[in-house]
């Protein structure tokens, strides 16, 4: 056992740090401000091959592992939450499924763009009546001729108005009783397809987050992602490595923290001392240091599990419920030792903990990590 | 064209300097590229892009610089070079130099490309001791670099002014701050540096001895620059400021 990251992990994480600092942190205050969506981010984070990071290569994917994917979720979200979102929810919402459940010809026609940055991939699961529960999916497909005729509507769905194909969780029919729920490819230019103006959100609000409505929206039979009925079994897969892209935002977001409240406790004096000398001040720094460390193992175990090809179900969800929730701890601490500066935009921890707070929500929230992780251990 | 880059790794810019036991400790320190040498890398991607041909870059010392030359080559290098020195007890500038005389003793090159100084010892002896030895023209310090079939017209920073420079090839050049803007590594450069040839050579292989590479010069002592004093402010006209200033300078400072 080791824990040294591979040569290509060092330079990939070196190289994305100082794009991240230098490209993507200087406009972060101003673009949570006025709600600006990172587009020239994501256009030099395209053309870096960065967009397909662990997509194959025949698919102009970069052919890297997990831990690279979780490297670069984290340094995005340290520079900025919005940034590291579109991104984990491009790769592992929007491209995972495509890669693992499609076919040649879908991946040819949707992964590639996704890969090349030309379209910005999306995944609609969560619907009004159905979130926890995701099972619960109203949102219909019935079939007529050689096509889906779909009826309904998604909630929260991220990078959607950057999207050119949703893949959407639909009934299909009912089997023994229970809903048969199918993915399905759905064009977002589709006629009867629409998406409402962007949610005004708590935080992340250079992220694109939107509802999503279908009135008789037809897609070609060949649209369905994997066999039919597999929906549910595909969406648990794809929200296992979505976490992980979730555990390393959290602990991006955490260090950013972290790091500004330790410079500025060094810095600030009060009683004639740096807070930094303080014994209660020190101890939430030491705190925080632990929290991060032990947080980002949890991550870097889950994605080194997810490429060794074992079952990594429980350790995602160890990672996401551990490193979101220290991570909120982390971004209250770090706001309380700026004390009201931190209450302030320009100190950037406030945007750090509104950021934050999503961690602990989407992609199944803490309560239902704990239900996943119960199953896991036989409860 | 066949171009060379000459790479070394350094400690990072913002790394804290500790002394231990007499020397400046690598204990848990990160290592980069040289800041200038990552500009001389740029250029010679560039020179490649603009008139085809390899580059190859190459740095002497340990084998841990192979991250260095990894992250060369996924910017867009085509091969690599680490000259091992690990079996040399102290090498120096002179050292240095005359490893890499014997390296390119049989190599052809149109241009060699380095930094102008190292961000850690800052003598700026490599590239001109090199060039000397292999008896070709050396410009440093260069902003700006454009060749024409043999003919390359060089600006160079001159303190402050920019001097104009013709040198013909082969030729080797140290970049200085504004030559270009380096370049991210892409992921499918990244992906790409780990196939590309890396050549690990041993100072047997350049027909040298341990001996006929060992420093000439002796380091007696390392120490850090003694803390700044706080600074005084001098008050009154000019004119009076002036005189407490040369009264101080003789007095105090005894510089004068
Ligand atoms: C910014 C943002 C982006 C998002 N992006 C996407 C996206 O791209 N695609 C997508 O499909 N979805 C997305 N979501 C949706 C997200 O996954 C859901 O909001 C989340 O799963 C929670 O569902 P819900 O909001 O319906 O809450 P509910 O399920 O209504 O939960 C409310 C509360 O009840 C608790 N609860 C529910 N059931 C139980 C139970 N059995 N036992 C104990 N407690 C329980 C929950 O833990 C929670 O605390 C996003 C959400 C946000 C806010």
């Amino acid at each position: 056992m080791h824990f040294e990251l591979t040569d290509e992990q060092k330079i990939l994480q070196k190289m994305i740090r100082e794009f991240a600092e230098e490209e993507v942190a200087p406009g972060a205050i101003e673009r949570d401000r006025t709600k600006t969506f990172p587009k020239e981010i994501f256009k030099k984070l395209g053309e870096l091959g960065i967009l397909g990071l662990p997509f194959p290569e025949k698919y102009g994917g970069g052919g890297a592992d997990t831990i690279s994917f979780a490297i670069v979720v984290e340094e995005l979200s340290r520079a900025c939450g919005s940034t590291g979102i579109t991104y984990s929810a491009h790769v592992s919402l929007g491209g995972a499924p495509l890669n693992l459940f499609g076919t040649e010809e879908q991946k040819q026609k949707y992964l590639i763009p996704i890969c090349t940055g030309e379209a910005l991939g999306a995944f609609g699961l969560t619907e009004p009546g159905a979130g926890s529960d995701a099972g619960g999916t109203e949102t219909e497909a019935r079939e007529d001729g050689d096509e889906w005729v779909i009826n309904g509507s998604k909630c929260f769905i991220t990078n959607a108005s950057y999207a050119k194909v949703v893949p959407i969780t639909a009934v299909t029919g009912k089997k023994d009783g229970k809903k048969e729920i199918t993915a399905i490819i759905v064009p977002t230019d589709s006629p009867g397809f629409s998406i409402d103006e962007p949610y005004d959100k708590m935080g992340l609000n250079a992220s694109n987050t939107t509802q999503l409505f279908f009135e008789d929206v037809r897609v070609p039979k060949e649209n369905i992602l994997g066999k039919r009925g597999e929906g549910f079994k595909q969406f648990l897969i794809t929200l296992d490595g979505g976490r992980i892209g979730i555990g390393a935002m959290a602990v991006g977001i955490a260090q950013a923290a972290y790091e500004k409240a330790l410079a500025y406790a060094k810095e600030r004096k009060q009683f004639g001392s740096p807070l930094s000398k303080f014994q209660v001040i020190q101890f939430k720094l030491a705190d925080m240091a632990m929290k991060i460390e032990l947080a980002r193992m949890m991550v870097y175990k889950a994605a080194w599990l997810k490429d060794q090809g074992k079952k990594f179900t429980k350790e995602a969800a160890m990672c996401k419920l551990y490193a979101s929730e220290v991570c909120m701890e982390i971004c209250r601490d770090a706001i309380q030792i700026h004390g009201g500066n931190g209450y302030m935009q320009e100190y950037e921890v406030e945007r750090y903990m509104r950021d934050a707070k999503l961690l602990e929500i989407g992609e199944g929230t803490s309560e239902v990590q704990r239900m996943v992780i119960s199953r896991e251990i036989g409860c | 064209m066949n171009i060379y880059v000459l790479m070394k790794r350094t400690f990072d810019t913002e790394e804290k300097i500790v002394i231990e036991n007499g020397r400046v400790s690598d204990d848990g320190v990160n290592f980069i590229i040289n800041p200038y040498d990552e500009f001389a890398i740029e250029e010679a991607i560039k020179l490649k892009d603009a008139h085809g041909g390899e580059v190859t870059v190459v740095t002497v010392g340990s084998e841990d610089a192979e991250k260095e030359l990894r992250t060369a080559l996924a910017m867009g290098c085509d091969k690599a070079v680490l000259i091992s020195t690990e079996d040399v007890e102290d090498t120096d500038q002179w050292s240095t130099a005359e490893i890499l005389a014997a390296y390119f003793k049989d190599k052809s090159f149109d241009i060699i490309l380095g930094g102008n100084v190292s961000n850690d010892n800052g003598t700026g002896q490599i590239g001109p001791r090199l060039a000397e030895k292999l008896g070709i023209p050396h410009v440093s310090t260069i902003v700006k670099l454009e060749i024409n079939g043999n003919q390359a017209t060089i600006e160079r920073d001159a303190e402050g002014d920019t001097e104009i420079i013709e040198a013909s090839l082969p030729l080797l050049v140290t970049a200085q701050q504004g030559l270009n803007e380096p370049r991210y590594p892409s992921l499918p450069g990244i992906m790409k540096a780990k196939k590309k040839p890396l050549e690990v050579l041993e100072l047997d292989d350049l027909d040298l001895d341990e001996d006929d590479v060992e420093a000439k010069t002796e380091t007696v002592e390392v120490f850090l620059p003694p803390k700044k004093q706080a600074g005084r402010i001098l008050e009154g006209d000019a004119d009076s400021q002036a005189k407490e200033l040369v009264r101080l300078l003789k007095s105090e400072a005894k510089v004068i």
